[in-house]
């Protein structure tokens, strides 16, 4: 019984991870890619749970669902215009692009199916919140703190490149 | 069929495939960064999957670890890919068009 729930859960979701990220390719109006990205990132998250995943699972809803996309719905509707908003999504290449997309698809379907991964008997589903707090002032303390510097100069290059140029004085227009 | 391994990496090659459409063929540059989000979304999907399934009490947390950078550096990118566009969107007539951007190449 409890599988059948699992499995049931995992084609839910799966489902709308597949459908929405498809949308989000093809369709044409960049606002509803936008919100399409809401259930692909939703739906992420809640396969992040059926694979025991906790913490990374509310990660991936506090940063990506909460800070990118809004940060991506700034954007468009700061940046496109409301009367071509139908046709703000185009697309140049389709059909090489679909050709590509379905050769590497159908190469990494296969890779997964075929491939002899090494899988351990034993799942667990234990909270995993204390052990990756260990690890990340343990083992990977350096990899942190270079992505804590890497952080703020990423956030100081953002702010440099989005303000506007300020003119000299004496050298305005 | 209880879904293993398989299943979630074949959600992950979706995902993916989905992405890499997305990136080659939009016009739009936030459609290319929406297409660069699912790629990052589909690689962390393998991460977590081969932690859950193939890892030991070990090093099952190493590929949590892994998926958590990649989502903080995703979102790093997203801001300064933002960045770039409001200065394109400034610089360009209002237009994000990636065929029109070719002022580096000239």
């Amino acid at each position: 019984m409890n599988n059948i729930i699992y499995s049931v859960i995992f084609y839910v979701l799966a489902a709308m991870v597949i459908g929405s990220a498809g949308y989000v390719a093809i369709s044409k109006n960049i606002v509803r890619c936008a919100f399409a990205l809401v259930y692909t990132f939703l739906g992420v998250a809640g396969l992040f749970v059926l694979l025991s995943a906790d913490f990374i699972a509310a990660t991936q809803v506090l940063i990506y669902v909460g800070g990118t996309l809004v940060l991506i719905l700034f954007a468009v509707m700061l940046s496109s215009r409301i009367s071509e908003i139908r046709i703000s999504n185009q697309s140049v290449g389709r059909v090489p692009g679909f050709f590509i997309t379905i050769c590497f698809g159908a190469i990494l379907i296969y890779v997964a199916v075929s491939g002899q991964w090494p899988v351990t008997e034993k799942v667990d589903f234990s909270p995993t919140t204390a052990s990756i707090g260990n690890a990340l002032l343990g083992k990977w303390l350096l990899p942190f703190e270079v992505v804590s510097i890497l952080i703020l100069s990423g956030l100081m290059g953002a702010v440099v490149i989005a303000r506007r140029k300020r003119m000299p004085k004496g050298d305005e227009k | 069929m209880t879904p293993g391994l398989p299943h979630f990496l074949i959600v992950g090659a979706f995902l993916f495939a989905f992405g890499i459409l997305c990136v080659m063929t939009r016009r739009n540059a936030v459609g290319v960064l929406m297409g660069v989000e699912l790629i990052l979304n589909s690689a962390n999907i393998n991460f977590i999957a081969f932690a859950h399934f193939s890892g030991t009490a070990q090093t099952r947390i190493d590929g949590h670890v892994f998926a958590l950078f990649c989502i903080v550096l995703a979102a790093l990118e997203c801001a300064v890919a933002l960045a770039i566009v409001m200065a394109i969107y400034r610089n360009f007539n209002k237009l994000i068009d990636m065929e029109e951007l070719t002022t580096l190449r000239e």
